[in-house]
């Protein structure tokens, strides 16, 4: 049955110098729902799946994209053009797995009207010349012809064999077994289809997010909580599930001695959340253990620090204050954050730098930081003076991760050289030339809080779990027919038994040693 | 036992496994030099026969003696390489018992790249020794076992790690189903990449001393077929079920287009294009098989080249410094 959309390809092609356009469509249909163009473009669509993995993607790694997009300005531009910063939503990738859809189920659908005629049709006759088919083997018995297919009859049938109905004259008995196989093959083919379809309508009406959350500050789920925020084509602010909750309490189980020492075994949070008219709820929210509000689900994927700082300015007034978020450079939670005060008078204040969980000072005068368990917090910062560039109309480079610098001054200590402070909780330093102060107040645990709507996908659960049980019958059922011939010669029967594997990957002849010693078991009782 | 005992245990036991499966690999090496001397034996007989018109009984003297000797001496160094193949497999089991009782809580010893391939190849080598006899795998000795030895020495040169905890990610449930899975394919998936790539050879040199003991084509092609059917299941349970239900619950999205995933995705795609290729004329035979190679390479690139080809990946097991999410 495989054969047949070759075989037909093929006699069309001959003649298509002569088509009428409707031939040549069909002609074109039948060349799209061939084996070979669906092997084809399955391959085609594993090489486009690779660039997506090699070059960073936008909705991935936004950063590490606009870190390649600044490295390499000539092939960006092409490279956008061509959608390689999002391969995935591209519209190549989407002709590519759109065309094999489209000749799956071209390719399916036919052979389920196929598929319909043959399981309830009886198996064929025997062939002529048993002894011509690849597999067979014959024995001689004493018994009669019709005692002996009556025998194969019953034998086959409780092998679970489909048996053709007995008629006069008959010297052959035949069967058939593994007609669930094709059942299998066109439940996973049509699988696929389900599972694209619940696929896509987590892309189409899911969005994803991410926020950093300092602990003990409340937060409302609305599209300007987010720090990213990846909405599907037709998602609405709408559909964002009205609740609000706050981190209250962050606890990291730190290793203390041993392997891994330095590292953490895990972390969760102490959350409580409110949907709109609804009653305080709480959850401990872990790794692996995500929050379910309405459709919306809450993950825990990461944590920091946040130093509460506060600034105040030349006048005495407070020019800045509050929790800051410091992002980890590395597993030990050594971090980078930024200070920007532009309201300070008389000048505007920034600040860059580091912030050490637990610092030590090495011998040669170096800050380094050991990883585990925050025992000597330490914030280490540059100051800035002057223009923050904070109203440029382009506002890229305002990330509140960034200290725009390129138009003020770096603030000089007494000796001369570039001014650091280097603080403890509770410190506060003093600037130069009346400034202001800076003091460190206390740090803060930060968590990186992910939030996603993802409709369909039970759809697509579904689907792959539909997927693997058509594709384990389409796999391990085995159709084969056998045939069993009785014929009366030299005094006794000369039985003969042969089989066929329909998917030509079997290997019969076991089926047909088993065939026989059943029929002689038979016998013999 | 303490854990570092657990853990020294661990390592001297990998160490005797690869020894051992070193050793296996010589006696089949020797075995399958005695066979090529026996086949060199009897063609020179035969055509000695024909030649002369005098049947000649015994061949060129050497000193691997008669005919029968030759026999005899492949059988015993094919039974020692088996033996000795099995002996290593249960210290390679020992190693992964004790890898896991070495960390403390106690867990399933596929946490880190050390960790998956040396699961990995006793997939393979307990695949191959299962197989041995339904399948008539002897043929495949020097090359199963010469695989296993290989990979056992990157994963002890390069990939070695010390015995940690696992990161909190791969804290889950999920961690023992997902990767059952995804090794036992990808075991499978290597041991039918070996029956591909055999037949290959085979088309290309059919006859000679050692390839007349390889089975025929069509067997060839048929033992691949069945066990690329067994993997290709198990690496859709592994990669298309599971993997997404973790995902989901640890990243918050069960298909992120993360470089693993996309490479994991090409691989089933490549498999399905080999299924498919069995089965349409002209793709049969040859072009199924090179698919089939196409398909292992992706899998084996996925394994270990994209962690070092890709700095996005969010599967963090080959890499401590992941684990802290860049937000
Ligand atoms: C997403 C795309 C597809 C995937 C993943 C896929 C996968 C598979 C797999 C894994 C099998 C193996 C089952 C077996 O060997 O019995 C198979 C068989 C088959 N596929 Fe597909 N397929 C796809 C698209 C198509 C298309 C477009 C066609 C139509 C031209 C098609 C036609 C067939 C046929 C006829 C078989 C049965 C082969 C046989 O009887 O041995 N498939 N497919």
């Amino acid at each position: 049955m495989t054969q047949t959309p070759d075989a037909r390809t093929e006699r069309t092609d001959r003649r298509a110098g002569e088509l009428t356009p409707r031939e040549l469509l069909r002609w074109a249909w039948r060349q799209l729902t061939s084996m070979r163009t669906a092997l084809i473009l399955l391959l085609l669509l594993a090489l486009a799946a690779v660039p997506g993995s090699v070059i960073p993607q936008e909705n991935l790694d936004s950063l590490e994209t606009s870190r390649w997009r600044e490295a390499h300005p000539t092939l960006a531009p092409i490279y956008d053009r061509l959608g390689l910063f999002d391969v995935y939503g591209s519209v190549w990738f989407a002709a590519v797995y759109i065309l094999l859809m489209v000749s799956l189920i071209g390719c399916i659908l036919p052979r389920t009207w196929v598929y319909l005629r043959a399981i309830r049709a009886e198996p064929p006759r025997a062939p002529r010349n048993l002894e011509r088919l690849p597999d067979h083997a014959s024995y001689d018995t004493d018994l009669g012809g019709e005692a002996v297919l009556t025998r194969a009859r019953a034998v086959l049938r409780e092998r679970g064999y489909r048996v053709r109905a007995a008629a006069d004259g008959d010297d052959a008995v035949s069967a058939e077994r593994g007609y669930l196989r094709e059942v299998g093959n066109l439940l996973f083919h049509l699988s696929v289809v389900v599972v694209l379809v619940g696929f896509a309508m987590g892309g189409l009406f899911g969005y994803k997010g991410g926020m950093i959350v300092v602990v003990g500050t409340p937060v409302a789920n609305t599209p300007n909580s987010y720090d990213d925020l990846v909405p599907g084509t037709l998602f609405q602010a709408e559909d964002m599930d009205p609740f609000v909750f706050t981190v209250d309490d962050f606890d990291v189980e730190w290793i203390e001695d041993g392997p891994g020492i330095g590292t953490s075994r895990g972390f969760a949070s102490h959350l409580t959340y409110r949907e709109r008219d609804g009653e305080e709820k709480e959850y401990r929210l872990r790794v692996n253990h995500p929050l379910k509000v309405g459709s919306t689900e809450l993950f825990l994927i990461g944590h920091g620090y946040a130093p509460v700082i506060t600034v105040r300015d030349g006048e005495g007034n407070i020019a800045y204050s509050g929790p800051t978020i410091f992002l980890p450079q590395g597993p030990d939670l050594l971090s980078f954050g930024v200070v920007k005060a532009p309201d300070a008078r008389p000048e505007q204040i920034g600040l860059d730098g580091l912030f050490f969980p637990t610092f030590v000072m090495t011998p040669d005068g170096d800050l380094t930081n050991v990883p585990g368990r925050p025992r000597n917090p330490l914030l280490s910062m540059s100051v800035y003076r002057g223009d923050l560039d904070m109203d440029a109309a382009d506002s890229t480079s305002q990330s509140v991760y960034v200290l725009d610098t390129s138009k003020a001054t770096k603030v000089e200590g007494e000796d001369g050289k570039d001014l650091r402070l280097d603080l403890s909780p509770g410190e506060t330093a003093e600037l130069p030339d009346g400034l202001g102060s800076v003091t460190f107040e206390r740090v803060v645990d930060w968590n990186r809080i992910q939030i996603s709507q993802t409709p369909g996908k039970r759809i697509a659960l579904a689907g792959v779990v539909l997927a693997l049980v058509g594709l384990l019958g389409s796999l391990f059922i085995r159709p084969r027919r056998v045939w069993v011939r009785a014929v009366a010669g030299g005094g006794g029967t000369l039985v003969t038994v042969a089989a066929l594997d329909r998917t030509g990957g079997g290997d019969v002849t076991t089926v047909i040693e088993e065939l026989v010693e059943a029929l002689a078991e038979e016998e013999k009782t | 036992m303490s854990d570092a005992d657990w853990s020294a245990l661990s390592n001297t036991a990998i160490a005797v496994a690869g020894g051992l499966y070193f050793l296996a690999l010589v006696a089949h090496l020797v075995e399958w030099s005695a066979l090529a001397g026996r086949r060199q034996h009897e063609t020179a007989t035969t055509e000695a026969a024909e030649g002369g018109g005098v049947a000649v009984a015994t061949g060129p003297a050497d000193d691997l003696g008669s005919g029968s000797d030759r026999e005899e001496r492949v059988a015993r160094f094919a039974r020692i390489g088996l033996a000795v193949t099995v002996l290593a497999l249960v210290a390679h089991l020992v190693a992964l018992v004790a890898r896991g009782l070495a960390a403390d809580p106690n867990r399933v010893p596929w946490g880190n790249m050390y960790e998956f391939t040396m699961a990995g190849t006793f997939v393979v080598a307990a695949g191959y020794v299962g197989l041995y006899r339904r399948f008539r795998l002897a043929w495949m000795a020097p090359l199963v076992v010469g695989l296993v030895v290989t990979l056992l020495m990157v994963a002890v040169i390069w990939l070695y790690n010390p015995v940690g905890p696992l990161s909190d990610s791969l804290n889950s449930p999920w961690l023992v189903i997902h990767v059952v899975s995804a090794v036992l394919a990808t075991g499978a998936f290597t041991l039918g990449g070996i029956l591909s790539a055999t037949y290959l050879v085979k088309m290309r040199r059919p006859v000679g001393p050692i390839m007349s003991r390889v089975p025929e084509l069509a067997a060839l092609d048929r033992t691949a077929y069945r066990i690329h059917a067994f993997a290709f299941p198990v690496w859709t349970f592994a990669v298309l079920i599971t993997g997404p239900i973790w995902a989901h619950q640890a990243w918050s999205s069960y298909w992120n287009w993360d470089p693993k995933e996309v490479w994991a995705f090409i691989t089933w795609v490549v498999y399905a294009a080999y299924l498919h290729a069995r089965s349409t004329a002209g793709w049969k035979g040859r072009n199924a098989a090179l698919l089939a190679l196409v398909g292992m390479a992706t899998l084996w690139f996925n394994f270990i080249g994209i962690n070092y080809f890709s700095t996005t990946s969010q599967h963090s097991y080959a890499d401590a410094a992941a684990v802290v999410e860049r937000p």
